[in-house]
């Protein structure tokens, strides 16, 4: 069976979300559950930490486009980063990066949420 | 490498294991790590297809996966008998428009054409239906 984990922080005004193992359609749901419970909480500033992220299928994808909308509609963003080569290779044969800022590390997503000085 | 048949029920926690079977089949073929990733994805995709569409999350019906050694490459052929889906009607998506209209949904037959060399169907709705993946080796 699928592994998958979500470990979950605040990080000043940022919620930053940590993926773990395999997310496939057995999985998905449980990021599903995630970003609800973000959205219904008020928050709209997320970072998605794909470190420890080992597979993604269209399944895991579809929930990234199922939120983000809704997100920006409150002026907030989904924002991910630290992808190996094999998961980024996924979001970009679909154009994702079109779409989602992904960065290198963390910290660099993170810092884009707070205000230009 | 010999052909070799793995039956699962339809249901998502038997994902990890088909893909699992079709990566031991690529790597015995001789494709390298990240073209094996690119065959099981697709298998994912397909299999996962049938679990919703096909088979509408019933938990009793069976997808059989067979791995086919080909010349110079691996053919995956996965059975259903399942009535609810027909992949040959699934249009492929301007991924430009999609993105820009934040769809979601529809995605797993762009990628298994995008990620093999050769997708075929053989559709009997109810009876018994087949889609081949086919992956050839670079060089």
């Amino acid at each position: 069976m699928s592994e998958f984990k979500i470990a979950q922080r605040e990080q000043e005004s940022v919620h930053v979300l940590e993926l773990k193992g395999y997310l496939d359609a057995h999985t998905a749901p449980t990021l599903e559950e995630a970003f609800q419970s973000l959205l219904k909480n008020q928050r709209f500033n997320i970072v998605v930490n794909c470190k420890d992220l080992s597979y993604i299928s269209s399944a895991g994808l579809g929930v990234f486009m199922a939120y983000i909308e809704d997100v920006r509609k409150n002026k907030g963003d989904i924002k991910l980063s630290n992808m190996s080569p094999k998961v980024y290779n996924v979001f970009d044969l679909l154009g994702f990066p079109l779409l989602y800022e992904i960065t290198r590390d963390e910290q660099e997503a993170v810092k884009k949420f707070s205000p230009a000085k | 490498m010999e052909a070799r048949t793995i039956n699962i029920e339809s249901r998502t926690e038997r994902l990890s294991a088909v893909r699992d079977f079709v990566s031991a089949a690529a790597r015995e073929c001789g494709f390298p790590d990240d073209e094996v990733s690119k065959i099981a994805l697709a298998v994912d995709e397909a299999c996962t297809n049938i679990i919703k569409h096909a088979y509408r999350y019933d938990p009793n019906k069976k997808i059989t996966v067979t791995v086919k050694p080909k010349t110079r490459g691996l053919e995956i052929a996965i059975a259903d008998t399942g009535t609810g889906f027909d992949p040959t009607r699934v249009q492929t998506p301007d991924m430009k428009e999609y993105l820009s209209h934040y769809r979601h949904g529809g995605l797993g037959v762009y990628l298994m054409k995008s990620l093999m060399d050769k997708v075929e169907y053989t559709i009997d709705p109810g009876r018994s239906n087949e889609v081949r993946l086919t992956k050839y080796l670079a060089h």
